[in-house]
């Protein structure tokens, strides 16, 4: 499975990637696999304030709609919209999907997100 | 599919009608409907002869699958045979050529049927009173809802504002709190498949409205702690729903009353055989304890002195929640079946919409995975995660079942088992109908190992193959012509 060694990740299957003051995030292979073929997905706006451990976003799948959780608190700064028109993408390339930026208003929440290694023993645990 | 539309068939000129003359004076349309109401292109009608409309539309209904072409199970959805008798009752005169805007002098015999089916479901399910207005079972969970939320207001807790809710729920559980405004959380599941205690413990406070269950639970497991949960939520406060989905499978045996309930919905539908699929209707009673009873919704019926009425005067009430009152002919029938089973007979379709699944689990345990090792209730749930890991998906062999001529199961539901098979076979399955379905999903579960692509592929044998349901979602096209 494809967990690239540069990111983070998050027990519920979202990957993080740290850019200057920025993160972003989005959902890993893993999670895309198990979602089957995205056909609709739901992003925050702009400005948002997020919370960690709060739904951001909607991915719905032909098999199931799943909230997006958010490890990380703060403002959303970018949003990518191209993905509203092209779910597939998500699908296609999970790791080039992200779903928005966020400014982390908490540095501590950073600290305790997954590494690849960590991530993998996870994934395997669950599959 | 070689079935055409029936506006492909059109041909203009050829009507398949023929009207006699005018006997009435002549009126011109332009003078009885203002002009902007009428319309500038002539309607665009099919234009067809009797006969291949008629081969039009029989051919239609062959392509067509339901509980009176074949077994049916699928999971949560309690696909019982509809005896016809039902429909024979419901289409009498003396409910058919009424109208609800009669005064209550004039539809006695229809608000006797109506007072009776409240007093009948509410000893079936253990409450005082029930309201048969809701239109199927997501709206009994609304008015639930409404009445949960009502009566808190009324004791001057509206600071609750969440609901739990189990990861095992139906959709429409955390929907219907959301519609009324209410937050959701989750309960997990434990390892024996029953709500997981102690984080329920640790959820409980008095922002709490009250708590949603399904027993069985949608994995088909009965409750084991339930009158333990009803005691936690009710010590905080908080009131307990029922989601009366899987009633078919304790009928005459225990009651969500009994078991500490205050809100329960039914589907009428499911566990009272009327029909489902199609559009139905449904219809989906929700019933209540004693203390509710004054925010049921309005009319209440009640007898009084020796006449039915619709009882209107209710100030706690939530109110009218449909117009008239509810899917009556869907409540007719209903109605019909309890009278046809009597209460011995309801208890005896519980012990064999129990006995059948139990007998079908059985059968295929061997061959798929079984997530919680216990006997079940009225369904269960496998995975097929041991073909998943050979590369056949439970979808493809959901597929696969078609082929054979059986429905298949709810797939992917619930969500917390990987690849999940729901299997409800109900009550009203032979011993030969089950023997069959698991010979087939058998032989399903060794053509994974010998030819994989054969499941991958199917259906083979249907009027139209494997439909790419994810262009269907991405780029539905729902005009003939754009």
């Amino acid at each position: 499975m494809n967990i690239p060694a540069d990111l983070k990740y998050t027990k519920k299957h979202e990957w993080a990637r740290v850019e200057g003051d920025l993160v972003y995030v989005g959902i890993t292979e893993y999670a895309q696999n198990s979602l089957g073929d995205i056909v609709f997905v739901e992003l925050p706006s702009v400005g948002d304030i997020i919370t960690s451990g709060e739904a951001f976003g909607v991915v719905e799948s032909v098999k199931a709609a799943s909230d997006i959780y958010s490890s990380l608190s703060g403002i959303v700064k970018e949003v990518n919209n191209e993905l509203i028109d092209h779910p597939e993408r998500i699908n296609q390339n999970p790791y080039d999907s992200w779903m928005m930026a966020i400014e982390p208003s908490k540095a501590s929440e950073l600290e305790v997100l997954l590494d690849a290694s960590a991530y993998e023993k996870l994934c395997l645990e669950e599959a | 599919m070689n079935q055409k539309l029936i506006f492909e068939i059109s041909r203009a000129g050829r009507k398949g009608y023929s009207l006699p003359n005018c006997d009435v004076p002549v009126e011109s349309i332009e003078d009885m409907i203002p002009n902007e109401y009428l319309r500038e292109t002539e309607l665009d009608l099919p234009e067809i002869s009797e006969g291949d409309m008629v081969r039009h539309f029989t051919a239609l209904s062959r392509c067509n699958y339901g509980v009176d072409t074949g077994f049916y199970p699928l999971g949560s959805c309690t696909m019982k045979y509809n005896p016809k008798i039902n429909e024979d009752v419901s289409r009498m005169d003396g409910f058919t050529g009424v109208h609800p805007a009669l005064p209550d002098s004039a539809v006695q015999g229809c608000l006797e049927l109506l007072y009776k089916m409240d007093l009948m479901l509410a000893e079936i399910t253990g409450m005082e009173r029930v309201s048969l207005q809701p239109a199927a079972g997501a709206h009994g969970e609304l008015a639930g809802l409404m009445i949960m939320k009502a009566y808190h207001e009324n004791c001057g807790n509206e600071q609750r504002k969440t609901i739990i809710v189990p990861d095992s729920a139906h959709g429409t559980n955390p929907a219907s709190a959301a519609m009324v405004g209410y937050e959701v959380i989750e309960v997990k599941t434990d390892s024996r498949g029953n709500v997981n205690l102690s984080e329920l413990r640790e959820l409980m406070s008095d922002q709490v409205a009250g708590m949603m269950l399904t027993n069985p639970s949608t994995l088909g497991l009965f409750e084991e702690n339930i009158c333990e949960i009803a005691d936690i939520v009710h010590d905080s406060g908080g009131l307990i729903y029922y989601d009366g989905a899987n009633l078919n499978a304790i009928m005459g045996v225990t009651r969500p009353g009994d078991m500490g309930f205050d809100i329960v919905h039914l589907n009428l539908h499911k566990t009272f055989s009327t029909p489902h699929g199609g559009g139905g209707p449904g219809s989906g009673p929700v019933g209540v304890t004693k203390d509710l009873v004054p925010f049921l919704p309005t009319p209440v019926i009640q007898y009084k002195e020796g006449q039915y009425i619709r009882d209107y005067n209710r100030p706690f009430s939530i109110g009218q929640i449909k117009s008239f009152y509810g899917n009556f002919a869907v409540i007719i029938k209903a109605y019909a079946y309890i009278m046809t089973m009597g209460a011995k007979g309801l208890h005896g379709v519980s012990q064999t919409a129990v006995l059948n699944a139990n007998y079908l689990l059985n059968k295929l345990k061997k061959d798929y995975q079984h997530p919680y090792d216990r006997a079940c209730m009225h369904e269960f749930v496998l995975s097929g995660q041991l073909q998943k890991n050979k590369g056949v998906s439970t979808l493809d062999m959901a597929k696969r079942m078609i082929d054979y001529g059986f429905h298949p199961p709810t797939i992917y539901f619930p969500m917390i088992i990987k690849e999940a098979m729901m299997f409800e076979p109900t009550e009203t399955e032979s011993r030969e109908t089950l023997d069959a379905a698991a010979e087939v999903l058998i032989r399903i579960a060794r053509e994974v190992e010998e030819n994989p692509e054969l499941i991958k592929e199917a259906p083979h044998h249907t009027s139209v193959g494997r439909l790419d349901e994810v262009q269907a979602v991405r780029e539905p096209v729902l005009r003939w012509r754009p």
